[in-house]
């Protein structure tokens, strides 16, 4: 009753100030947005990473050939090798055949891991083409891949079937495509397995028949930077490997994909790939195979995406310093304004500690509400902030509860001080005050 | 009942400079009585009355209040003695400015827990005696000093006090203001049957109460009885 009272109280107070009270809490608003903001967008996109790398697959082991480094004790980063990143994200690796991974050790690898491993997916990319039927086309990324590849990356098959080992060993002239090539190129009623497609590629013609179809799926992060219309949009066009390696001097693979079975401990996994490596390389000079875990590059990813981001509400959190900062002087003015009705009040029979929580509570309620203005602007902020980013909006309940508590806690804290002041006022010298 | 023996106050403003406000005061005050304390600015009346209303407390000697000593309580007591026992009407009124005559009639209601249906019925009730039922919902920027003053009277008796204490309370009001104030201390006394201390200036109000308490110095001076049964009848006409 006391305690309604008192947040009567304090809004009647800050009816009288509304200007005042209103600038006092703008500090409370600007910090928690931004601290909101910031948090929301950094929690949407450490998600969407997350997912884009969840769907490459957790329980992957990319295995690439990379060069040994000279120095062994030099740094080595979660990329790799630690000297140039970009080299190793675009697999270009100028090393020869004879110091490539053949498929002769991948099958006595996955004959010797045959419990741990689920599948080993290979791919290779041959550039980019274009599908044409007719006057209808659709841009194409070739990539020459090996029937494990449909689990390593997950592709959800809508029709048909994925490359086999048949196909492999024939070298047949089949391909995967996209259910988005098929809605570009075929009518609606035709079954586009089975059907025969032409690919446009530098110059030359070749044909390949369907064999089945994948479900292509956009990654939100990096649609929005692309600039191109949906149907322009260039999706992956699978045929075998050895198809791919037909006319290519390189006939074995730098990277390889490494599906472990759930519930295997990847980490110990990524070290058995390597030491199996290892004896193959020995008496290589200059090349080594590298392992890396995905599970382990997801957390590096979204640590230093978390700590980012943290890094930056705490500096944001500093205008809620601020912002607290406002409300203790704007409290210790409210005191030393009503020092007379301190008196008054404490002529009256109240107690320091009525006077203290009135004080106390009006800090309380300023910062609250600032807090909740703050959290709807910050939630707005994330809205249009992760909506220019290309990613999904991410709330957290707890956040936000997590601010309002931290707001009232900055009201409690900052007016401490004044509310303690007004207190211990005594009720003569508070009376006498002009 | 007000009980005080030997009462001291002194401000120590450096030895040997003890500074003397009030000398060995004896004084008893009946409940029920309305005594008139009169006395010079620095006379050291206001300080008597800051120790009776339990705002400060004596450098030595007694003082009981209702048997209960009042000189040796904690802040928390004495706060407790504020809000239950006495009630205060100041020269300036000392309303709360953002709240209606209602709110600030509650408001030592609200420290002593009394329940809000309880507090809005007493201080209802209060309004009327004093006659500001129609000002009820009031700020007091809306209202004249003697309806200020008459708010301010209704709020000291908010928690049926034993003792209301009045310092000066017709000192920023015009004569004829002043009178009705006045006449409403009667009232009140005469209805409410409460112990009233009035600090005035002025003889002709001192007049109307029972007993003339005169402070010189920080001494008792003249404590005499008023013989006015006459007076008093005429103001009430």
């Amino acid at each position: 009753m006391f305690y309604m009272e008192n947040i009567r109280l304090a809004f009647e107070s800050l009816r009288a100030n509304k200007m005042r009270a209103l600038l006092t809490m703008l500090g409370i608003i600007i910090g928690i947005a931004s601290v909101i903001g910031i948090i929301s967008v950094g929690n949407s996109l450490s998600l969407s990473i997350t997912s884009e790398m969840k769907n490459i697959g957790t329980n992957n082991i990319l295995l690439r050939v990379r060069e040994k480094s000279i120095d062994n004790s030099s740094f080595r980063g979660p990329v790799g090798n630690g000297r140039d990143p970009m080299s190793m994200l675009s697999g270009k690796v100028s090393a020869e055949d004879k110091d490539l991974m053949t498929l002769d050790m991948l099958s006595t690898f996955t004959e010797l891991y045959k419990s741990q491993v689920d599948s080993i997916g290979i791919s290779e990319s041959d550039g980019s083409g274009q599908v044409k039927a007719g006057r209808l086309y659709a841009n194409v990324s070739i990539s020459g891949v090996n029937p494990g590849y449909v689990r390593v990356n997950n592709l959800a098959m809508i029709s048909g079937r994925f490359i086999n080992d048949r196909d492999m060993s024939g070298r047949k002239k089949v391909c995967i495509v996209s259910d988005r090539l098929v809605k570009n190129i075929f009518k609606a009623n035709i079954n586009p397995v089975g059907q025969e497609v032409r690919l446009y590629k530098s110059g030359a013609i070749q044909t390949y028949s369907i064999a089945g179809v994948y479900k292509h799926t956009d990654s939100p992060m990096f649609m929005s930077a692309s600039t191109t219309s949906e149907k322009d949009t260039q999706t992956a066009f699978y045929i075998p490997i050895t198809v791919e390696k037909l006319d290519k001097t390189i006939k074995n693979f730098s990277t390889v994909t490494v599906m472990s079975n759930t519930g295997i401990d990847t980490g110990k996994l990524t070290k058995d790939i390597e030491r199996f490596f290892e004896k193959y390389y020995k008496s290589n000079p200059k090349w080594e195979v590298s392992a890396i875990n995905m599970s382990s590059q997801i957390e590096i990813a979204s640590k230093m995406l978390s700590t980012v981001s943290t890094a930056i509400a705490v500096i944001a959190a500093i205008s809620l310093l601020v912002g607290g900062i406002g409300v203790m002087n704007i409290m210790l003015v409210s005191v030393t304004e009503r020092t007379r009705e301190i008196g008054t009040r404490k002529a009256l029979g109240a107690k320091n500690f009525h006077i203290r929580m009135q004080f106390i509570s009006e800090a309380m309620i300023i910062s609250l509400i600032g807090g909740v203005i703050g959290l709807f602007t910050g939630l707005l902020l994330g809205v249009t902030g992760s909506s220019l980013l290309g990613t999904a909006a991410s709330f957290s309940l707890p956040t936000i509860f997590l601010t309002i508590a931290f707001s009232m806690a900055i009201g409690i804290f900052f007016g401490y001080y004044p509310a303690n002041k007004a207190a211990k006022l005594d009720p003569i010298d508070a009376l006498r005050y002009e | 009942m007000i009980k005080v023996k030997n009462l001291e106050k002194k401000y120590f403003i450096g030895t040997p400079n003890e500074l003397h406000v009030l000398n060995n005061i004896n004084l008893q005050i009946e409940d029920g009585e309305f005594v008139a304390l009169v006395g010079a600015s620095g006379s050291g009346k206001s300080t008597f009355m800051n120790i009776v209303g339990a705002l400060d407390t004596p450098t030595s000697g007694e003082y009981m209040l209702d048997n209960q000593s009042v000189h040796k309580m904690t802040q928390n007591e004495l706060s407790d003695i504020r809000g239950k026992k006495i009630g205060f009407v100041f020269q300036s009124f000392n309303l709360i400015a953002r709240s209606n005559s209602l709110k600030n009639v509650e408001l030592p209601m609200l420290y002593t827990g009394v329940s809000g249906r309880e507090r809005s019925r007493r201080a209802r009730a209060l309004l009327e005696l004093v006659g500001m039922e129609d000002r009820m919902h009031h700020l007091p920027n809306e209202l004249s000093g003697g309806q200020k003053q008459r708010v301010a009277i209704a709020r000291s008796l908010a928690n049926d006090p034993s003792i209301v204490l009045a310092d000066e309370p017709t000192g920023a009001l015009d004569t004829k203001t002043g009178k009705m104030v006045m006449d409403i201390f009667l009232q009140v006394h005469r209805e409410k049957k409460k112990t009233i201390i009035l600090i005035t200036h002025s003889l002709e109000l001192a007049e109307m109460t029972q007993r003339i308490i005169t402070i010189s110095d920080g001494s008792i001076v003249s404590d005499v009885p008023v013989f006015h049964s006459l007076r008093t009848e005429e103001t009430r006409c």
